[in-house]
């Protein structure tokens, strides 16, 4: 007896197809939910239940209010190395059959990454303000 | 009898099906692990944790759920009702989806992607975006304050977590879950947990921040920013915000067991359970997620500044190095 739903040859059109179905169903499932809540539950409105939680007190400031985002050098360098990893996952599911050449390559290309790192690390760039 | 089944395998059918499975696990999944994690927190504590409704408290979740259903779902008056309600949603997607691609048992698998790891990286990604537009949208200090924290500490992490599977790419060659388990074999000294000791270690805390969960929930930091991104939620718009957290919880913890730890794949090779060896899968995960919810009873939260450095100045170099070991090594042998 087969229990395990397995899973057939698909194309990969088939196969995309339904990862987008798939989230589209998710969302869809999600929407449901926050409707049957509206509906299930109640709904007195007050100006009280208006107002932003901030431990009881009343807010001073806007929040919406131009702030300092001083996290931007991290953003940065977390852009820098996910292209970095864009480039190292093919070169990591072929790198069996590159040998000694695809060593050296990768090895330049991730010193040289290294020498980033190190120098924004003695920049004070990864220091948190 | 048999008809029927194969009529099950059939393609949008066993689809469909997969599909309606995936939702039942992920929310059950949730539900069972805030049991699971309130009986945890009482055991370590010396309390019983929740024991009034049903047997041992075991329907506990169900009580939460039919509660939370009617309570009123309250909004700031001056928040952005679409982000502020599009945030759940952009959360609990990555929480869900990433299920797909995870192989129960020997090809017991929704879609198996040839880019299964990418796409585990790319959709696990969203889950920045939802923490984001819940600070953003709620109109709120703390909120806002718990997003930028958490926007800061997911991308952070996400680089680790990145670098720490190119060990197991280049020893399978593949970017496929099925592929990875397979190559790991049914015997745990096969499993990539021992060549690959650090980068498993690195996936394992960089999986931790990324879930948010103590001692890197500094996003939520109850102690300061009470709720952090989700404190203006409520009723069931905080319940699906909870459930993906819970949820993304579990995922991580069966990627974990996946990637570096087998998956399906059986301790010893006699114990082969064929068909069922979505069992091992199960126990692996569970240990896993069980050592998640002690960690969160044992250590303390970390502080901003001293989160970062892990992340950057730690994990990340280690990643580096590893991976010149691993490629070292597999060119000498």
């Amino acid at each position: 007896m087969t229990l395990g739903l397995i899973q057939q040859q698909m194309a990969y059109t088939t196969l995309y197809l339904y990862v987008g179905i798939f989230m589209l169903l998710i969302t869809g499932f999600v929407a449901t939910v926050l409707v049957l809540a509206r509906l299930l539950a109640p709904s007195r409105k007050s100006r009280t239940k208006d107002e932003i939680y901030e431990t009881g007190e009343s807010t001073v400031t806007d929040p919406w209010r131009p702030f300092p985002v001083r996290y931007y050098v991290f953003a940065l360098l977390f852009l820098i190395f996910d292209v970095e990893a864009a480039f190292l996952y093919p070169w990591a599911v072929i790198y069996k059959s590159l040998g000694v050449y695809g060593f050296v390559e990768m090895v330049i290309f991730v010193v040289i990454l290294g020498v980033g790192l190190a120098y924004a690390w003695k920049k004070g760039a990864l220091k948190w303000v | 009898m048999q008809t029927v089944l194969n009529l099950l395998e059939m393609e949008p059918i066993r689809f469909f099906i997969s599909f309606g499975a995936i939702l039942f696990l992920v929310l059950n999944l949730a539900a069972i692990l805030t049991m699971a994690e309130r009986k945890t927190a009482g055991y370590i504590q010396l309390r019983y944790g929740p024991n009034r409704v049903g047997p041992r408290g075991l329907l506990q979740p169900a009580a939460d759920v039919f509660k939370l259903f009617t309570k009123e779902n309250v909004s700031p008056g001056r928040a952005d009702l679409w982000i502020f309600l599009g945030a759940p949603i952009a959360m609990f997607i990555p929480a869900a989806a990433v299920w797909m691609v995870i192989p129960f048992a020997p090809n017991a698998v929704v879609a198996n992607l040839n880019i299964g790891i990418l796409f585990f990286v790319a959709v696990t990604s969203i889950g920045a975006l939802g923490v984001i537009m819940a600070g953003y949208g709620s109109h709120s200090t703390f909120s806002l304050l718990g997003a930028l924290r958490g926007a800061a500490q997911m991308i952070s992490y996400e680089v680790p977590l990145i670098l720490s599977l190119l060990g197991v790419i280049m020893l399978t060659g593949s970017l496929s879950f099925v592929d990875v388990v397979n190559s790991q074999g049914p015997n745990f000294w096969g499993w990539y947990f021992l060549p690959q000791l650090p980068m498993a270690l690195t996936f394992y805390i960089a999986g931790l921040a990324e879930v948010k969960r103590v001692p890197f929930d500094l996003p939520e930091g109850e102690s300061e920013i009470v709720g952090g991104f989700m404190v203006e939620y409520s009723g069931m718009t905080w319940a699906l915000i909870q459930a993906s957290e819970f949820a993304s919880m579990g995922l991580m913890a069966s990627i974990n067991v996946t990637l570096f730890f087998g998956g399906w794949q059986p301790p010893l090779e006699f114990l082969d359970l064929g068909n069922f060896n979505w069992i091992w899968f199960g126990l692996k995960t569970a240990l896993i997620m069980f050592t998640f919810q002690w960690i969160r009873w044992s250590v303390p939260r970390l502080r901003m500044d001293q989160l970062m450095d892990l992340g950057w100045k730690i994990l990340v170099p280690i990643t580096l190095v590893w991976l010149f070991v691993t490629a070292g090594a597999m060119l000498v042998f």
